[in-house]
């Protein structure tokens, strides 16, 4: 360490790498707090030019996302006052609520198939990266390397001939078969990374746990697993992330049971003029678990990021 | 306790072979050193006989019972690895215990057996604390409690003490003898340092380019090197050579350097061809009128002894004489060898020749 240790940085450094960040921090989180704002608006706030920042915030966003709605006579909705807040919301637009939306079950899927996936490719991965990396096995840089070139050419390339293969096989619009597909894409990332990661761990301690008495299954969940954990947390969220923002795909071969969120928010525009804060309100929830997911691994994210960099 | 043979062991690796066909016993109860410089097959050996490494062909015995082909965790032998190999996310306490936890020993009796080795190794204060903040000695002393906690048949070492400081791997080498002795268990320790396996050991196996050079007591591999690699490889400063061409006959006493006679262990066998006199420096004396000369081109003073030097007609040579004899670079003095302890060797195949000397100790195949 002390070899590549370097002079602390001047405070004029200091500011300007600062600066640096603030600048791209600004850059990347403005279109995100935008989003988030425009939830918050009343339909023609949100499309008032010069854009409005600031505004009256209101839940009408997020109220339209959740539920289906349907027009009725002033008659009828002067008998009917509303008995919540949200059906208020609703009545003063001349509105009943008639049932909920499908964005719940959309993002159900969503939630079903992205941890699915993830929780399949991390299995898997893992299992493979282990006899990947402690195995002699015959040809192991050719499995590797096309292992990896199923990542070279962009996943839609295949799209023709897998929508004819979920055809057939009945695979279309199911969870299944969105689970397997994302988790045959996410394979070889998590393959490669996590070949990395236990390459890393050495071989003494399984040798050790062996010798102790355990068997090969054993030594590896009871040593290997534990010390693989920054691993497989980082290669969890690249999952999860590839998993739960696939768009292309999931507008190809899901259309109702297995829709999953990103094709069905556009489709919210449609209902009742160009609702942009019901889509902005789609937009903000669906960011939610995937950011609650990558903060609580966000430790092992950055240890996973920088781990075999340093060796004692 | 148990006894360990080896027979006709073989490893391959693809197209290299690391060992090929050793064969040894290791009697029951003893510290028996693997030594060879690094690449010569001694962990490996080491690693087939912990059930690590499947051999290529050959036998492995451990009590009396055949388990080359057997996992490791069917061998109940315990292995100390040079890096520890505690794991890392486990306290003190939990990895002695770990090995008792797998024979689904009842948790009382286990905290019992790893207090009980806690108490022998100086471990107690240490049991709660993580294995990541112990020093090197410690850890050490981790991984030995974790290998006596199960009462093995044996226990495997590999070079345990390379990892530690120099301070520090004195006094545990000296720990270590203590245990083994008080333990009474057979253990196997590789090392590549001859002053460790010299100091440790019961019994030695040198090895090199994965073949036994030779098997033998610390003493007789000193005084009666079976090869020159073994001569060359054993003691510091190690055997001077002298190498000339000529002619020994079955019973000579003596051989013909550059006209002078020097005397030899009686001969065993008649050999003729370029041969290599190998006589250890503490065997070399000075003399004043002695007919092989030498000159001195340089002295290291160690204290009570010092190393001198010389060059002669036959190549450079190292005298360790008593520190208080007066050797000046640039002099050329007489040398005197101690004929009884020499060993000569065939210099094409590095084979000592048979002695009065050597005599049975070089019949080990």
């Amino acid at each position: 360490m002390s070899a590549h240790s370097i002079t602390e940085p001047s405070v004029r450094q200091k500011w300007f790498a600062g600066a640096l960040v603030a600048a791209y921090a600004l850059i990347t989180l403005l279109p995100l707090l935008w989003i988030i704002a425009t939830g918050f608006k009343s339909s023609s706030d949100a499309i008032a030019y010069p854009p409005k920042i600031l505004f009256e915030p209101t839940l009408e966003g997020y109220v339209n996302l959740f539920t289906a709605q349907t027009r009725q006579s002033p008659e009828y909705l002067a008998q009917n006052p509303p008995a919540t807040w949200y059906e208020a919301i609703v009545h003063d637009k001349g509105m009943v609520i008639a049932g909920p939306s499908r964005y719940g079950e959309r993002f159900m899927n969503s939630v079903i198939i992205g941890f699915g996936a993830t929780f399949l490719s991390v299995v898997l991965g893992t299992l493979a990266a282990y006899a990947f990396s402690r195995y002699r096995i015959p040809l192991k840089d050719d499995l590797l390397f096309f292992i990896l070139s199923t990542r070279m050419m962009p996943p839609i390339a295949v799209a023709i001939p897998i929508f004819l293969m979920f055809r057939n096989l009945g695979l279309s619009d199911t969870h299944a078969g969105m689970i397997l597909l994302y988790t045959a894409v996410n394979l070889s990332l998590a393959v490669w990374l996590l070949k990395g990661f236990i390459d890393e761990i050495p071989r003494e301690y399984e040798e050790a746990a062996l010798i102790d008495g355990y068997t090969r299954f054993q030594a590896f969940m009871k040593v290997v697993l534990p010390q693989a954990a920054t691993g497989i947390a980082a290669t969890a969220i690249f999952c999860l992330i590839f998993s739960w923002n696939e768009y292309a795909f999931a507008v190809l071969l899901t259309s109702g049971t297995a829709q999953t969120a990103p094709p069905f928010i556009p489709t919210i525009i449609g209902v009742g003029g160009q609702d942009w804060p019901a889509v902005a309100a789609g937009a903000t929830i669906f960011l939610v678990p995937v950011m609650v997911f990558t903060i609580l691994l966000r430790k092992h994210l950055l240890r996973g990021i920088t781990f075999g960099a340093v060796r004692k | 306790m148990a006894e360990i043979t080896i027979r006709n062991l073989r490893k391959e690796f693809g197209s290299f072979t690391a060992v090929q066909g050793s064969t040894f016993t290791i009697a029951d109860g003893e510290f028996f050193m693997l030594l060879g410089p690094s690449g010569c097959g001694k962990t490996t050996t080491l690693r087939m006989i912990a059930g690590l490494e499947l051999p290529t062909s050959g036998e492995i015995w451990i009590d009396g019972e055949e388990v080359g082909r057997k996992p490791a965790s069917q061998r109940d032998i315990a292995f100390v690895f040079q890096m520890f190999a505690l794991y890392p996310h486990m306290n003190v306490r939990r990895n002695i215990s770990y090995p008792l936890v797998s024979e689904g020993m009842p948790r009382a009796r286990v905290r019992e057996k790893v207090d009980e080795v806690a108490r022998i190794l100086g471990l107690e204060h240490l049991l709660d604390r993580p294995v990541s903040g112990l020093s090197g000695g410690d850890r050490q002393r981790v991984a030995l409690g974790r290998a006596i906690v199960r009462n093995p048949k044996c226990f495997l070492m590999d070079e345990p003490l390379g990892a530690l400081d120099a301070e520090f791997r004195e006094r545990m080498a000296e720990e270590l003898r203590a245990l083994h002795d008080r333990m009474g268990a057979t253990t196997v320790y590789v090392t590549h340092d001859q002053l460790e396996a010299m100091q440790m050991g019961d019994k030695i196996v040198v090895m090199n380019h994965g073949v036994v050079e030779q098997f033998g007591t610390p003493q007789d591999i000193y005084d009666k090197p079976a090869t020159l690699f073994v001569a060359e490889f054993i003691g510091s400063p190690p055997m001077n050579f002298l190498r000339f061409g000529g002619h020994v006959a079955h019973g000579a006493t003596s051989v013909m350097l550059q006209h002078h006679t020097l005397a030899i262990p009686a001969a065993r066998e008649t050999f003729h061809g370029d041969l290599v006199y190998g006589v250890r420096p503490e065997h070399v004396r000075f003399i004043d009128d002695g007919p092989y000369r030498g000159e001195i081109v340089a002295t290291e003073y160690l204290g009570t002894t010092q190393i001198v030097t010389l060059e002669t007609a036959n190549g450079a040579l190292k005298a360790r004489i008593p520190a208080d004899r007066l050797a000046r670079v640039g002099e050329t003095v007489g040398l005197d060898f101690n004929g009884a302890t020499v060993s000569l060797f065939d210099a094409r195949t590095g084979r000592a020749i048979r002695s009065d000397l050597n005599e049975g100790i070089l019949s080990h195949g």
